[in-house]
């Protein structure tokens, strides 16, 4: 299995990972408190721009409302512990489960009638916000008045609640990134795999191969979505409450997409890249702007914004593909004509 | 409840209809001419918002009165907007032309946040509280100008593209690309323009609605949402279908807030959209999808 | 020799215009069968009929004595029919060996198993060397080949080329040309030609149907469809002019 998944990676390439890797694992040594919440973050949406990459990366379904899965999973887990005491790790299957079957309506809905492209994201946004509005009136999660964790000082980490200091959920969100990494490496790699590609590139060739487009688009819609809700678990227990209002917001939804369109949508590195650079950025810009007094609410969004139109308009496939070339990590070659 | 509530609120919901036509009319010529999907289209409608609550609380001109002079200035911002940042896209991939739509939106909506503050800001006319009674019907006095300023705007677009030679040129440029470019049309010059007047669509549907609605920033991710519905629900590139589908989902609003409660009324124009995108997928008045 | 195809009575409109009128023909086993004529005479609209892009408005289509008209392009191909297009669409952002991978994975679940089987496909078309290439910045010959490539990784019984020579220089028509008559030759592959350029059917095909306005104007060997009167007049007449 191991010897599957690392064959044919280049050497240099595996050190590389394993080199980000030692660092990540030993940063909370060296890290305060601060940077260690900012590395939870980068981490997060490394870990959700993964997950969306596949739908939109590997499959070219654009989705525009990915905050949907994040929010269920949130809710659901959050719910269940709330109501029932039951702990997080037992709610995040429920919480796959709940995602996985709302990302498998939206896809039978869409792609069984041939909704592709803009009106596949439209339909992505309008049910993310109808599921918002339905929330603000949902009286068993609490409505638009939010929904809380109890909260207390952890003295001690309690991995099975996920209570405790901010390093245990450092070392969590690291592991579901991990995870996220190679599967999407091992994915991409498969069957699967390349016919999502086909897919992709051009719909009526993929099918003219003989790939069914509808079952295999349905798959990484399910993929996706299933992916998506444990970093919904870990938001509901990292944050400790929850409003429809932010959870389900359209904002959140393009938060989740900007990293990996920064990096480079469908390759394994752009969620990456893209989380560390966006967020690290925009943290530093934070402080910035908080250092001189002109922290105003909207100040770090019109930087997203302008972060987004640079790298929409100079490199539209991404900061990693010339970065790929550059570490002679790319197998694909275009001839020098 | 008696029946001239029924009644009264239908006239209201249509009548803010018109003008939510008026918004989606916009983006019907912007992608039936452009073939780019504006997702920023509800925050330029919040922008001319901004720009009519500004010249009421300053100078005291009432918003019909600036309707043209707002319409002419998003014209511009329009114009610059396609021959600057979008007419280097009209050949990259869909997704890709979409992302720097929400790009433009993102710093549109949040530079606004910065300038205005989250707060709601409002138009207090003198007619505010005016009424007409027609029988046993009561209708708002602002929510009928602001019909009809749609309805006029509206009229003057379809003139326009049916009888001015520019009008012509644009939609044969629509029809046929190539065809355009061989009969020697300046083809980015008449997407600058149908941008503009896209744009100019929601100016002037901007300064109308500030006549009903409250303006904040987030409102402008919601409208460009509700263009967006009602565009697919009337026929995407269908200009009548883009009125219809405005009088429809305006009409559906208010008859989901009296039946149930207003804040979920957009639950309804969601719904709607579903139900047209599976099994009308080409919209009410729209042509055949091949 | 069975037929491998049958196309019976089949036709098709587009809001009333006949495309396709009533067209009989049957491919034999191990043929290389080239459907010709002049534009607008019809040929896409059958090569859809056939590859399942459209169902036809009338009459049948049989693949190895089961019908297939009406049955979608992936099940099509699943049943042993492989298809180039006549706009080439190679998988653009893949590289050469990952566009003819795909193809072969639909007999070879195993990416590294279907990977060797695009290599051996590739070194017969003389790609391997550029198997690392992105597809979209192949030269149209070399793109026209990588989709034969990618069209043959499916292990077809049939192949449907629609205007594979079109747009070819005399020499690459050659090379292609040797290219159809190796793999008809070596693996009793079965080709249905659909080609506007008379020069390269005349020499590869062992039998021809000439389409005009959507009918079946004339069928038999090639030397015998030239010699017609009805497609001297109708189509050759008119090229000449």
């Amino acid at each position: 299995m191991i010897a599957r998944l690392l064959h044919g990676v280049p050497r240099h390439a595996l050190l590389l990972l394993a080199g980000l890797l030692a660092i990540l694992v030993a940063a909370p040594i060296f890290a305060d408190d601060y940077l260690v919440t900012v590395l939870i973050l980068i981490l997060y949406f490394a870990y959700t721009g993964q997950a969306w990459n596949i739908l939109m990366g590997f499959a070219g379904q654009l989705s525009l409302g990915h905050a949907l899965f994040v929010g269920l999973g949130a809710y659901t887990s959050a719910a269940l512990y709330v109501h029932f005491g039951i702990g997080p790790w037992i709610g995040m299957p429920v919480a796959i489960l709940i995602s996985v079957a709302c990302g498998a309506i939206i896809g039978f809905l869409a792609f069984r009638f041939g909704v592709g492209g803009v009106y596949f994201a439209i339909l992505t946004i309008a049910f993310c916000e109808f599921t918002r509005i339905g929330f603000d009136h949902f009286d068993w999660v609490a409505g638009s008045s939010g929904l809380f964790l109890p909260v207390a000082n952890y003295t001690r980490n309690d991995l099975i609640n996920l209570r405790g200091q901010p390093v245990m959920f450092y070392y969590v969100i690291l592991a579901l990134t991990v995870a996220a990494f190679v599967m999407c490496h091992a994915l991409l790699r498969s069957r699967v795999g390349y016919y999502w590609q086909a897919i992709r590139e051009d719909e009526a060739a993929a099918r003219s191969l003989g790939i069914s487009t509808f079952r295999y688009k349905m798959i990484a819609i399910v993929i996706s979505s299933g992916m998506t809700a444990p970093a919904g678990v870990f938001y509901a227990f990292y944050y400790n409450n929850l409003f429809p209002e932010q959870t389900f917001f359209i904002l959140r939804s393009i938060e989740i997409i900007l990293g990996p369109i920064i990096g480079g949508v469908g390759t394994l590195f752009g969620p990456v890249i893209g989380a560390f650079l966006l967020t690290g950025l925009s943290e530093a810009l934070q402080e910035l702007l908080t250092a001189y007094g002109l922290d105003t609410p909207g100040a770090k969004r019109v930087f997203y914004g302008v972060c987004l139109l640079v790298v929409v308009m100079v490199l539209p496939n991404g900061i990693w593909p010339p970065i790929a070339r550059l570490l002679r990590l790319d197998r694909r070659e275009t001839p020098e004509t | 409840m008696p029946a001239e509530i029924y009644l009264n609120v239908a006239i209201s919901g249509l009548l803010t209809g018109l003008v939510y036509g008026l918004m989606a009319l916009g983006l019907s010529v912007i992608f039936g001419v452009v073939r780019v999907v504006n997702f920023a289209h509800g925050e330029m409608m919040t922008v001319a918002m901004y720009v009519a609550v500004v010249l009421f609380a300053q100078l005291g001109l009432d918003p019909l009165l600036m309707m043209l002079p707002i319409a002419a200035l998003l014209f511009a911002v329009g114009y610059a907007m396609q021959m600057a940042l979008i007419n280097p896209f009209i050949a990259r991939p869909e997704h890709s032309q979409f992302m720097l739509m929400v790009a433009v939106a993102i710093i549109l909506v949040n530079g606004l946040l910065i300038v205005f503050g989250p707060d709601a800001q409002t138009v207090q006319t003198s007619y505010a509280f005016d009424s007409f009674a027609v029988g046993p019907v009561i209708v708002d006095a602002t929510k009928l100008y602001a019909g009809l300023a749609a309805i006029l705007v509206a009229a003057a677009l379809f003139a326009f593209f049916q009888f001015a030679p520019l009008g012509k040129a644009i939609r044969a440029c629509a029809d046929n690309y190539t065809g355009a470019l061989v009969v020697g049309l300046d083809v980015k010059r008449l997407y600058a323009l149908s941008f503009g007047l896209g744009a100019a669509c929601v100016g002037a549907a901007g300064a109308i609605i500030v006549l009903i609605v409250d303006v904040t920033p987030p409102l402008g991710p919601a409208y460009t949402l509700l263009a967006f519905i009602i565009v697919i629900t009337g026929g995407l590139g269908s200009m009548p279908g883009a009125l219809l589908g405005g009088i429809l989902i305006g009409l559906t609003e208010a008859m989901a807030g009296l039946f149930f409660t207003p804040s979920a009324k957009s639950m309804f124009a969601f719904a709607i959209l579903v139900l047209v995108l599976l099994f009308r997928p080409q919209g009410i008045m729209g042509k055949r999808l091949t | 020799m069975a037929a491998l195809l049958e196309v019976a009575n089949v036709s098709k409109n587009f809001s009333g215009l006949r495309a396709v009128a009533d067209v009989t023909f049957a491919v034999p086993e191990g043929a290389i069968f080239a459907v010709i004529g002049p534009n607008g005479a019809g040929k896409t609209t059958l090569f859809n009929l056939i590859a399942g892009v459209f169902a036809p408005d009338a009459g049948e289509i049989a693949f190895n004595g089961v019908r297939i008209d009406g049955q979608p392009p992936d099940e099509i191909c699943r049943r042993g029919i492989g298809r180039t297009f006549q706009i080439v669409r190679p998988f653009p952002g893949l590289s050469v060996e990952e566009n003819v991978t795909i193809g072969a994975l639909l007999r070879q679940p195993d990416p590294a198993a279907a990977m060797r089987r695009a290599h051996e496909i590739l070194w017969r078309l003389d790609l391997f060397d550029k198997r690392r290439h992105l597809a979209g910045a192949l030269t149209l010959p070399d793109r026209k080949r990588l989709e034969v490539a990618r069209a043959l990784a499916t292990e077809p019984k049939l192949l449907l080329l629609d205007e594979v020579m079109a747009g070819l220089r005399p020499t690459e028509t050659d090379r292609m040309v040797d290219i159809l008559k190796m793999l008809n030759k070596e693996s009793g592959l079965t080709i249905l030609l659909i080609e506007h350029v008379m020069r390269a059917v005349m020499s590869v095909a062992t039998r021809v149907l000439v389409l005009h306005h959507g009918a079946a104007i004339a069928e038999g060997t090639p030397d015998a469809v030239v010699r017609d009167p009805a497609v001297v007049a109708s189509y050759l007449g008119a090229e000449a002019v």
